[in-house]
Parts: structure tokens; sequence; C-alpha cells
């Protein structure tokens, strides 16, 4: 398999992370579920650093954000599968 | 130019230094016979007067409190070999406080890593509860007050003893120990989500192969399991101890978070480090914390701050503060002597007593500061590493990093030695 541009932990996952550096808007990633190696694709929205999020299916304020098939917080801002999510759409639910 | 010898220049390495790119020369080594340690089921260590393994052996000059910091380093300036460590704090504090500030410095001297302990303090009478402390290990330790006699006569005194400790100590010989002697300890620092995709992942398969084998494990990081702690309750050996888990958590969230925070400590918790490497949020951040401790390991008891085991073999968790000079030294006045640390940023830290083994999946980091990174699992992102290989990666690191090879930071001269301060003192 070659190298994935984007990593997702949990099938139930609304959100996977950048793998690559210098990743640009447009580009089709290759997508792998590292829980059973599965793959898909999907194209990024925005140029998204190493590291970030990128939305798996639309999500709307309110929602919950799944990652290692957990609640990571709530969406406070919407995003398009393929967006950029982060700090500017995503918040903690504690404290 | 650069002229070499016995050596090979690695002309691929860069690194960026001020902006600029330059050509950094590498080190292949030339091949020597070395002791094979290939099955990594041992190690060569320092078996002290307790029983316990070290595999450090150095000589401390530990001050009992900020103002014999000065005499301290004057010492370990006049005899070589010797190591000081300063630290704030240790004057009018009183009660948990104060428990937590003797059993860190009692616990530091008392660590396998450490042969023998000079102790200086501004008065005799605290001084005398560290020499009492560390003397339990059946290690040579000897205290001075400085009070009535001053830092000359003092700094005199405390270095004739440590001439006599540090020759002393440089006689002492390894011995082949097995694996299961280790007691290896773990926190993240500067994550971000590599780390809960590889690094973490990493330690967390080396726990779930070396704790069958027998060593004693720790994690803690009180705070950073905010959003993993209905996972990590689960993760408690009996429903008792994660009751007792449990408590622990809410009682930090209720004693300390509730009553100081002035914010949803996004400017905290998670760090800028950690948002800048893309995490979001404390329950992110949380759930890649908790991958350090595998997938079947589970914990046995509570420790309190610098609390040495006493249950044997297994995992332990330990409340500690999520800032990682802080847990580290209280997991090394807990008694562990090797520490394993995930990076997804780049944290440079090290420990005077510990040797601290960094690793990162982060190619990024990788790339811009290799210096501070023993174990390269960025392969995982590219998925030409698995985890299980990573782990095997990190167990013959550890093997050969107690058998004396330097940590990053240990060359670099990292020291942090950070006291835990629960409250002003009086």
């Amino acid at each position: 398999m070659s190298a994935p541009h984007l990593l997702v932990h949990e099938h139930g996952d609304n959100v996977g992370v950048v793998v690559v550096e210098g990743l640009k808007a447009g580009t089709k990633m290759l997508c792998v579920v590292t829980h059973d190696n599965s793959s898909f694709e999907l194209t990024a929205n925005a140029d998204v650093p190493i590291g970030h999020k990128v939305a798996l299916k639309d999500l709307k304020a309110g929602d919950t954000a799944m990652k290692y098939g957990q609640d990571i917080g709530k969406m406070v801002g919407p995003a398009k599968k393929g967006d950029y999510v982060h700090v500017h759409n995503l918040k903690t639910k504690r404290w | 130019m650069t002229i070499v010898a016995n050596f090979e220049l690695n002309k691929n390495r860069l690194a960026n230094i001020r902006g600029r790119k330059i050509d950094v020369p590498g080190f292949k080594a030339p091949v020597l016979k070395r002791r094979s340690s290939a099955k990594n089921d041992n190690f060569l260590g320092w078996r002290r007067e307790n029983g316990r393994v070290g595999v450090r052996n150095h000589v401390l000059i530990l001050p009992l409190d900020d103002l014999s910091n000065s005499a301290c380093e004057a010492v370990a300036n006049n005899i070589k070999g010797t190591l000081a460590i300063p630290h704030a704090y240790g004057r009018l504090q009183f009660g948990e406080d104060l428990d937590i500030h003797f059993r860190t410095l009692i616990g530091a001297g008392s660590n396998p890593n450490v042969a023998a302990v000079v102790v200086i303090g501004i008065e005799d009478g605290w001084t005398k509860i560290i020499v009492d402390g560390i003397a339990k290990t059946g290690k040579p330790v000897v205290g001075f007050g400085i009070e009535g006699v001053g830092d000359i006569g003092t700094i005199a005194k405390a270095s004739y003893v440590a001439k006599e400790f540090v020759q002393w100590a440089s006689e002492l010989q390894r011995e082949k120990c097995d694996i299961g002697e280790l007691w290896v300890s773990t926190k993240c620092g500067e994550s971000d989500t590599t780390t809960g995709l590889s690094s973490c992942p990493t330690v967390g398969n080396m726990y779930d192969k070396l704790l069958p084998k027998g060593i004693h494990g720790v994690f803690g990081e009180t705070s950073e399991i905010t959003g993993a702690e209905h996972l990590c309750k689960a993760r408690a050996a009996t429903p008792e101890v994660g009751e007792r888990w449990y408590k622990m958590w809410e009682a930090y969230q209720r004693d300390v978070i509730e009553q100081f925070k002035t914010s949803d400590l996004s400017d905290s918790q998670p760090t800028k480090g950690n948002i800048k490497g893309g995490l979001s949020t404390i329950e992110e951040k949380a759930l890649g914390n908790l991958e350090k401790i595998g997938r079947e390991s589970k914990y046995i008891d509570i420790l309190q701050p610098a609390e040495t085991p006493q249950k044997g073999p297994g995992l332990y968790f330990m409340d500690t503060s999520s800032a990682a000079a802080e847990c580290v030294t209280l997991m090394a006045a807990g008694g562990y002597v090797v520490h394993t640390f995930p990076t997804g940023q780049g944290n440079v830290i090290g420990n005077p007593i510990v040797p601290v083994i960094k690793i990162t999946g982060n190619p990024q980091t990788m790339r811009t500061m290799p210096e501070h990174i023993d174990v390269d699992v960025s392969g995982i992102l590219r998925r030409d590493m698995t985890i299980p290989e990573a782990g095997d990666a990190l167990i013959a690191n550890i093997v050969r990093t107690s058998n004396g090879r330097l940590t990053a930071a240990e060359a670099l001269g990292h020291r942090e030695f950070s006291m835990t301060k629960l409250y002003r003192s009086a």
C-alpha cells in the first residue's frame, strides 16, 4: 500500500488526522482506518497541516466529534466533509 | 571542509539552524564486536545494597532547600563525576506539601541509579530527615547543615566526603540482570495527534510485552486523563482499585481545577504546542495519552506523588501533574530507573537521575529536531512500520540505554529536576 495521507482510528470516527506534510486543498487523499487497515478516498477542501484533522462527513454545530471511537468534544461551527476541523469549530465539553 | 576518519559522513541529514539548511556530520559507527542482546532478556546494571538494580551510577550532591543549591553546585564543581541537582523550595513548607517535598528528595537519593548521596541543608533538622530516609536503602549517605559553619566550611567538608564516594562508586561493577528487574515509567509531552497514533501505542506495546516479564511500570498525569476517565477506570486490575482511581481523579477536578480556573483551560490543557500539533480538546489529548498503557495491561495500585510501589511487579498509576519535568521527577523519586517519553512536537526534557528515552512518530519533528529523539517510529504513519515492530524497537533501545548508552537528553545535558508544590509556603 502506498503511504496514506490521512489516518482514522476507528470506523465510527467522524474526523481523521492528516499524516503528511504540506497537504494542499483539492488533494484526493488515501485514507486508512488503523483498526483494520481498510482504506477509502476523500478530497481535502483546505490546506491542512500534518497532525491536523479533517471531517469525514458533514458536521454541524452541536454535533459530537468522534475519534478513537470516543467523544472528543462538540462542534461549535459547521464542517463539510473534507473540511478542516480544529479549535475554530471544535471545543471541549469539559472544564 | 570537514575532515573525517574512521566514520562516515552522512550528507543527507540536514539541520535547520537559524533558518539555514546545513549539512550535519552524521555518524555511522565503526563496526565493533559488541555483546549480543538480540533477545533483550537481560541487561547490565548495578545491584544496590537493598537488592534493587540501577542503570546509572550517580553520586548525588542533594540540596535540602533552595538556599543550599550554591554549596551543592560548588561541591559538584570541586569533585568531578558527582552531580548536584539544584531545585526550588524546601523552606517553610508544611502538611502534605512538605510530605511531597521530603518524599521527592528521599526518593531521588534512594533511586537505584544513585550509588551514594551527600545532602546539604541550611539547618540540621530537616537535613537529617533526608539523610535518614535515604539511609534505609543501605547506601552511603552523609548530611551537612550550613548554619554555624558557613558555605565555605560546608563545601570543604562535603567535598572531602564526595571525593571518597565518587572514587568508591567508580569501582562498582555492572552485573547481568533480568529485564524483569527494570522499573520503567512513562509520561508523554508536547503531544500532538501523532502521539496517539504512533509513539504512545509504541510505549503501550512495550508495556504489554515487558509487564508479563515482571517489570514495574507507571503512568500518571491526572488532569490529562480527562475525557478518557471512563476508559482509565476500567483498566484497573480490580473494581476497588478503579473506584479509588476515580475518586482521586474527581478530587483533582473539584479541588484544583474548579477552585483555581479562570477559563476553560483552553490555554493550558491542551497547551499551545498541542494545539499547533493539531490537538483540539482535552478529550482528544487524553485518549491519545491513555494509549501508553497498551491493550492488555491493568494497573494494580494508585501511588501518591513520589511514592514507591509496594505491591510488587505490575503497572501503577501515580497522581502527578501533567507538566513534564514535575511528573518525571516524581516518577524518578518513586524508584523508576528508565523513563519512556513519547513526543509529537518535540519535547526536549531530561532528568538528572533517570535516562529519558524520547520516541516520536512525527516525521516533521524527526526532520527538524532529530538530535532530541532516541526512537523514530514515524514509519507507523506511513504504514511501513507496525505498532508491534515499534514496540520491539523501543524495548531494544531500553536495553541499550540500560546497558549504558546515553540518551539524547543525557548527551545534550538535560537535567530537569522540578519539585511539585501544592500551595504557598507558610
